[in-house]
């Protein structure tokens, strides 16, 4: 049993000297790869902290995604088309610099995680699972029936946005970049678990009556890590906008949702790597496994399910030395 | 005659056609242990839940130092100073008994929304943690796994947590339950101590914990205090030896 | 918009709600009983429409299609259980729906890896094709009317099964209290198996029924499935009554919804516009009163806290 700081650091290595070396061999493709292995590590690390931490079965995360994903491809789309979002009753105008639209996609999915955490807690359990699938479905066919940025068949963005001193259009500048905002990220989760509110979050969630009866405003501290989930999931979705320089409903879809949960759930729940390792090895899956045959996700399902039930604390929990611990 | 810490006032509620706390009124005073008996199915835990905190009454109010807590949530009423027990033990099983600690002391100092400094060193909280894990003899196995620890540890524990609260009342739900004779009588020597901090409504089932501890004792049936009054009026009571230790004693 | 034309929709929103309480009653029931949350469900669906439309197209009646699609939705839904769901029951309810969510997948893509991705057709039986006039002079599909019928046929045959006969008081007696049948003696796992067989069978025969109308393909379960649990949380978990109720509310709401909203919007917009925001917004309007429910009722209109 090994311990879970030296996993984290041999996951996070990994997902660094891979791209390098596929520069080195020149596999343009192979650092695409990981690139989304990082941008969809980022996805799950959001919803881990709901989910994790907070035991909040959120089965609607795909809005966020589809939120971040949607603010990047609308911004975008009006800076190329030159034409303002909006001139009454103040002007709007479109932008292809990445701060901007990270900030906005960020921003607007903490709004949304508000009103529909707010709403979502007043349930518990399954109620809480169901509501929050329902509530990103209304988004995922909101997104198909306004025409306006594309509908059904999506939006496509010709220029890759801009990051100032970066030329994002090379591969590995653009890995480089998303695996920054990653670490940034995960260093804040990191922080955040350890914090007085991490303690009362997972505190809640083992046992709520507790944390109640020491004065703990339980509804309260879920909707924040709620919404502080939220937005990290929609800074994920501005940066697959980017990636793959297309937007579509399908971001919001619920089958988003649940391959966000399966990235966390292959790699371990509520570990703070267990996102990237089990992203990345979908990533594997759906390449390899995709190329060998169509019905590929045949074996995604089977693989998923034995983890399920017997293998239920992922990679990392497999690897780990101790069950998750707090400080 | 000093005010009382807590005031229960003509308190009822019923579901459906089951009155669980009927018209009932008691009060804790400073320094004393208040104990509640009751056959089963009297309504202790919903008076409890009432004065505690989950459950609204459909009636009647409840006042902590004199202030309307009726209307508050659990999680005010412990911030205000009423620290609780529970007869099952609610801990965090995932965590150690100073873990545990903290999430009361962390409870209490209101800074549940602090995101970056790591809670395990916070210096002041964790002395008020090491105080109440103390105070109860936990200190030695303050890292092991809850989920580990032997149920007499696991109700120690339980009043360590409520400790860390700056109580002004404790409600203790069946402190002894599940606790051999050693257990019970160091339990027992402990909550005499403590009552001068902070005075102790007890709910117990244990008599023997019962006699040697309680200044006060009322009775509960079927949802209304029949009785109220020191250890040798209750054990005379002729209405409270029918209702409930003439049960005993027959048994 | 005629009375006519009005009334006929919300004939339809009432044969979509009918639909919706069969996959939402079974649903309820495992979830009522089992504590189970069931995503696969829209896959017992799908499997019941594909069976039918295979033993139409083998053997012609839609009787048998009919027929075909409880016994293979049943099979199907006592194998997983059997092997699958069985060791769910102690879990927690991430991993019921990691599970079934696994199951959506292994079943969908076996689907396409037998039948293919183009959709299957299931014929409607040429009895019940055409229409039939109702009073007041309304000319209405005979097909869909018989849906509605067959649903609350199954509906009344529910109520009937759980309030009167002794399965049902053992399923009325495992939702209050899972340990203590066991205890009585009553054997539970083949209870559970029984109940988790009579929600897929209620899901294949929905899925069956519709195939009929919309076409047979890989994946169709699944806004069904959705718009059941938009259903249940209406309505109230554990309550067959709600899921009617819940049912057919989201039926008239989404069907009128849908009619209404963008003949609403034409009165103060321009008809593109109108059918464009109408449209948008009767495809969020389940949610929106899904919500509503939340933040009046949150454990639903016949749910209990």
């Amino acid at each position: 049993m090994i311990r879970e700081r030296y996993i984290n650091a041999v996951i996070l290595a990994l997902m660094v000297i891979i791209p390098i070396a596929a520069l080195w061999m020149d596999e343009p493709f192979t650092i695409t790869l990981a690139t989304k292995a990082v941008i969809l590590a980022l996805a799950a690390v959001g919803l881990n902290l709901a989910l994790g931490q907070g035991g909040l079965v959120s089965f609607g995360h795909a809005a966020y995604f589809g939120v971040g994903g949607y603010a990047m491809g609308i911004l975008a789309s009006h800076a190329q088309n030159y034409t303002p979002l909006m001139e009454v009753p103040f002007l709007i105008e479109g932008t292809n610099q990445m701060p901007v639209i990270w900030l906005v996609a960020v921003v607007a999915s903490a709004l949304l995680a508000l009103v529909i955490g707010a709403l979502s807690l007043r349930t518990s359990g399954v109620y809480f699972i169901m509501v929050t699938l329902a509530f990103g479905q209304m988004l995922y066919y909101f997104a198909i029936s306004w025409p306006a940025y594309g509908g059904e068949d999506g939006l496509s963005i010709y220029v890759r946005n801009e990051f100032p001193g970066l030329n994002t259009l090379v591969p590995i500048q653009f890995f480089g970049l998303c695996f920054a905002v990653l670490c940034v990220v995960l260093f804040m989760v990191h922080r955040l678990n350890q914090s007085p509110f991490g303690l009362a979050l997972m505190g809640a969630h083992q046992n709520e009556e507790r944390a109640r009866t020491v004065g703990i405003n339980v509804t309260r501290l879920r909707l924040v890590a709620f919404v502080i989930s939220g937005a990290i999931t929609g800074l994920a979705g501005a940066l697959f906008a980017d990636l793959n320089r297309f937007v579509s409903p399908v971001m919001f879809d619920w089958h988003t949702s649940g391959q966000i949960m399966i990235f966390i759930i292959l790699g371990g729940v509520a570990r703070l790597c267990g996102p990237l390792a089990g992203a990345s090895l979908y990533i594997i899956l759906e390449h390899y496994l995709g190329g060998l045959s169509e019905y590929w996700q045949i074996y995604l399902g089977l693989i998923l399910l034995f983890v399920v039930l017997f293998a239920k604390g992922g990679i990392v929990g497999g690897l780990a030395r101790k069950e998750v611990r707090h400080g | 005659m000093a005010d009382p810490v807590l005031a229960v006032h003509n308190i009822s509620k019923s579901f459906g056609a089951l009155k669980a706390s009927d018209n009932v009124t008691l009060d804790l005073m400073p320094g004393e242990v208040h104990a509640l008996i009751g056959p089963n199915g009297a309504g202790k835990s919903t008076l409890i839940k009432q004065i505690a905190g989950g459950l609204t009454p459909d009636e009647g109010r409840v006042e902590l130092l004199g202030r309307d807590v009726t209307g508050l949530s659990t999680a005010a009423r412990a911030q205000a100073g009423l620290s609780r027990t529970f007869q099952i033990s609610a801990l965090a099983m995932g965590y150690t008994p100073l873990e545990n600690v903290m999430l009361g002391a962390v409870g209490q100092s209101g800074g549940v929304f602090r995101f970056f400094r790591p809670v395990m060193k916070d210096k002041m909280l964790l002395e008020r943690a090491w105080q109440a894990l103390k105070r109860v003899g936990l200190e030695e196995n303050a890292h092991a796994m809850t989920s580990e620890l032997s149920h007499g540890q696991r109700r120690q524990l339980e009043v360590a947590v409520a400790l860390t609260l700056k109580p002004k009342a404790f409600i203790m739900d069946e402190p002894m339950a599940g606790m051999g004779a050693e257990g019970s009588k160091r339990l027992t020597d402990f909550l005499h101590t403590l009552k001068e901090e902070a005075p102790i409504l007890l709910v117990e089932h244990d008599m023997d914990a019962v006699f040697a501890l309680a200044d006060r004792i009322s009775v509960l049936v079927y949802g209304k205090i029949i009785a109220t009054g020191s250890v040798d009026d209750i054990r005379n009571h002729p209405e409270v030896r029918t209702a409930y230790l003439g049960e005993e004693d027959a048994a | 918009m005629s009375t006519i034309l009005l009334i006929e929709q919300i004939l339809n929103g009432l044969q979509f709600g009918v639909m919706l309480f069969l996959m939402a009653a079974g649903l309820t029931l495992i979830f009522g009983v089992m504590g189970l949350i069931n995503l696969a469900h829209g896959a017992l669906y799908m499997v019941g429409a594909f069976a039918a439309a295979s033993m139409a197209a083998w053997s012609g009646s839609f009787t048998l299609a009919l027929i075909a699609a409880l016994v293979a939705a049943a099979m199907f839904g006592a194998l997983i259980e059997l092997t699958v769901i069985r060791r769910l029951y102690k879990r927690d309810h991430l991993d019921q729906v990691l599970a079934t969510f696994a199951l959506i997948l292994v079943f969908s893509e076996a689907t396409r890896w037998v039948f293919g991705s183009f959709p299957l057709f299931l014929d409607m039986p040429d009895a019940l094709s055409g229409t039939v006039m109702l009073p007041g002079g309304i000319e209405y599909s005979k097909y869909r009317l018989t849906i509605i019928i067959i649903g609350l046929l199954v509906a009344l045959g529910l109520f009937l099964l759980i309030a009167r006969t002794r399965v049902g008081m053992r399923i009325r007696a495992g939702e209050n209290d899972r340990e203590m049948i066991g205890a009585l003696g009553v054997d539970i796992s083949i209870l559970y198996t029984m109940v988790f067989a009579l929600g897929a069978a209620l899901a294949g025969l929905s899925g069956a029924l519709v195939g009929a109308i919309q076409s047979v393909e890989v994946g169709m379960g699944e806004p069904v499935l959705i718009l059941a649990f938009v259903v249940i949380v209406i309505g109230g978990i554990g309550s067959i009554k709600g899921a009617l109720a819940g049912a057919i509310l989201v039926g008239l709401t989404d069907t009128l919804g849908r009619t209404l909203l963008p003949v609403l919007f034409s009165t103060f917009m321009d008809a593109s516009a109108a059918t464009t925001i109408g449209s948008a917004l009767a495809s969020m309007l389940i949610y929106i009163l899904m919500a509503g429910v939340l933040i009046f009722k949150p454990t639903g209109l016949f749910g209990s806290a």
